[in-house]
């Protein structure tokens, strides 16, 4: 009888433990499928033209590099904004800050904002930097309307908001698996406040933040809710660029008061608002394709990172 | 300054060693201080912008609108009875902004999406941490990041040109573009979610809990359901509250797949609108100032709030369990 018992339990966990593997291998096969059909349908599509021409004929035909080169140059500007900001505030949070009520209450704050949706960083941006800032400046420099409206810049400082919380949230977690006794270790040989955190904990800590900040950059490379009403527009004849000169020396620079396309902004609207969404299909899965692989060769980064990362911290 | 700062650099006063830290190393050290406190104050000014913000520009509406009126509108019809409706219709010459048919949609895209990330999220995250081989966890645990990496857009745009017609072909909905497919495409973006957090939280629960049962003459599915799982409930639970917060959020997928009719039913084959579509489809195109454009604004507030709720107990959930579980 006890026998039999036992029996019929096994059958029920193997059959249970059987059914957890299918479900996990399911999902693996759906991942497949989903990229193997991108990767099917796009790679056709995918030629040099492609990447460095110009959409020609109502955007039914031709490259798609206004778009690359749009996400490329808000990303980096992200970049720009957010990273040192969030690593540096990161730092004073976890070396400098007294563990008060007032920090805990920050900490939580930015951990939540962290999940906060991103159309909401959006209404935030058009709110604030848009109409805030930018009709600011644009009253105090009597410029008419020229950064009022939406441009590179307030999609690129909207985006750094919205990946701030994600960059300090890391930052604090590898800046907070650094051991303690290595602080006191260091403050006993008489190295100074900075001299320990400049020599002793970034160092350990550098492979973790990098891998929260390549995460965070992918996350912002990859949004599309944010900057829908924040200058990402349709189709523009001319890249968001002019001429920085310094007396009679001209260099091209990217113009942040401008308008750009954006990759992922292009499949979104190919797909739902252009005239014509079956002739372009290539086109958008030869988009999706490209986005796909900027965003996946930032987290295959960041995951080989952070593999190494916790591989050193083993060994500790 | 720090306890060890302090007696730092009172020992540094009278000791022989101490006099080699001159004053250009205390001013050069408080420099460096100041430099990440300025930093870490402007990142808090723009944690505290966001809500001013938001809130400034939303309250606006209840001014114009007025809170009822986001719930339902009497209408005077041509025979002059008055008739409540609940309708989102902010464009219209009698604009309506009741926000009913919106929260429905939201919560008809998001509890379906919420309940079939659970199943799969669940069993990825007992799949990770308890029955993989561990070699193999190695190379999976990051395929499910990966997937977690895939933007937003390009789930919709699957889900809109390949999901759509699927599920049309196979369950005939009423519109092709439904609350359904649009779950279906936000479950790709929750089930990372769930996954990657209940596989923490298993894993945190201590091995020697394992061999405990184990050493009880427990199966291995006797300690996963009877053991583990009710060790790590509170982790499990606080994964899939966020997985549902991730869910009320996600903007792209259900602009592109929910078909943004806003229906008031309850029937997940029809065309809805959630929130966050409603926000992304109509702020390029309002006149900013309108109440239309603060109503957008209000919308903003109830979903910062729901999420920032949601997130808040989970944290709180995981906190109680991380102090639980320091055995």
């Amino acid at each position: 009888m006890l026998a039999l018992r036992k029996k019929k339990r096994d059958f029920i966990g193997t059959s249970a433990i059987w059914l957890v593997r299918i479900l996990f291998f399911s999902l693996v096969l759906a991942l497949f499928l989903l990229l193997g059909k991108i990767v099917s349908q796009g790679i056709g599509t995918i030629s040099f033209e492609f990447i460095f021409d110009d959409p020609k004929n109502n955007m039914t035909e031709g490259g798609i590099f206004p778009a690359i080169f749009g996400t490329i140059a808000v990303t980096l500007i992200m970049i720009l904004l957010a990273v040192p900001l969030g690593v540096f505030s990161a730092i004073y949070l976890n070396e400098y800050a007294k563990d008060s009520i007032f920090s805990r209450i920050i900490r939580t704050s930015i951990n939540n904002l962290a999940g906060v949706p991103s159309i909401v960083f959006g209404l935030f941006g058009l709110g604030f930097f848009i109409l805030f800032i930018g009709r600011g400046m644009d009253d105090v420099l009597k410029t008419g309307l020229l950064f009022g409206q939406p441009a590179l810049i307030w999609a690129s400082a909207t985006l750094a908001v919205l990946v701030l919380p994600i960059v300090i949230v890391s930052t604090l977690e590898s800046l907070n698996s650094v051991p303690k006794s290595h602080r006191d270790a260091s403050y006993g040989l008489g190295a100074t406040k900075w001299q320990t955190i400049k020599n002793v904990v970034l160092p350990q800590a550098r492979p973790g933040i990098l891998t929260g900040t390549i995460l965070a950059i992918s996350r912002g490379a990859g949004e599309t809710a944010p900057i829908l009403f924040l200058g990402a527009a349709f189709f523009l004849p001319n890249l968001p660029v002019s001429d920085l000169c310094i007396g009679d020396y001209c260099i091209p620079m990217i113009n942040p008061a401008k308008q750009f396309m954006y990759l992922a902004y292009h499949i979104f609207i190919l797909a739902t608002q252009s005239s014509n969404p079956t002739k372009t299909l290539p086109i958008q899965y030869g988009s999706t394709l490209v986005l796909i692989v900027l965003t996946f060769l930032l987290n295959i980064t960041a995951i080989i990172f952070r593999y190494r990362f916790r591989k050193a911290l083993g060994r500790l | 300054m720090s306890e060890q700062e302090k007696e730092f650099y009172s020992r540094s006063k009278d000791s022989k060693y101490g006099k080699r830290i001159k004053k250009f190393t205390r001013t050069k050290e408080s420099l460096i201080k100041f430099f990440f406190a300025v930093n870490g104050v402007m990142a808090l000014i723009f944690i505290i912008l966001i809500f001013i913000f938001l809130f400034k520009e939303g309250f606006k509406a209840l001014e114009h609108i007025g809170l009822l009126d986001f719930i339902s509108t009497n209408r005077i019809g041509t025979d002059g009875s008055s008739q409540t409706v609940y309708e989102w219709y902010p464009t219209s010459t009698e604009p309506r902004y009741s926000l009913i048919p919106l929260i429905l949609g939201t919560l008809l895209t998001a509890i379906p999406a919420t309940l079939i990330s659970t199943l799969f999220g669940v069993a990825a995250g007992i799949y990770l941490s308890e029955i993989a081989n561990p070699k193999w966890k190695e190379f999976l645990k990051p395929m499910i990041e990966l997937f977690a990496g895939i933007p937003t857009v390009v789930l919709g745009f699957i889900m809109l040109v390949i999901g759509a017609s699927f599920f049309n072909d196979l369950l005939h909905p009423d519109n092709r573009l439904n609350a359904f497919v649009a779950s279906i495409g936000l479950s790709f973006v929750i089930i990372p979610v769930i996954a990657s957090l209940t596989e923490d939280a298993l894993h945190s629960i201590p091995n020697d809990l394992r061999m405990a049962s184990y050493g009880l003459g427990a199966t291995k599915w006797q300690t996963i359901s009877k053991v583990i799982l009710p060790a790590a409930f509170s982790g499990v639970s606080a994964s899939i509250i966020l997985g549902f917060g991730r869910a009320i959020g996600e903007t792209m997928i259900v602009l592109m797949a929910s078909g943004n009719a806003a229906n008031i039913t309850t029937n997940i084959f029809l065309s809805v609108r959630t929130m966050t579509a409603t926000i992304a489809a109509e702020m390029g195109e309002v006149s900013q100032g309108s109440d239309h454009y603060y109503s957008l604004f209000f919308i903003g507030i109830v979903l910062f709030t729901i999420t920032f709720i949601l997130n808040l107990i989970a944290e709180l959930i995981i906190n109680k369990m991380r102090k639980k579980n320091t055995f």
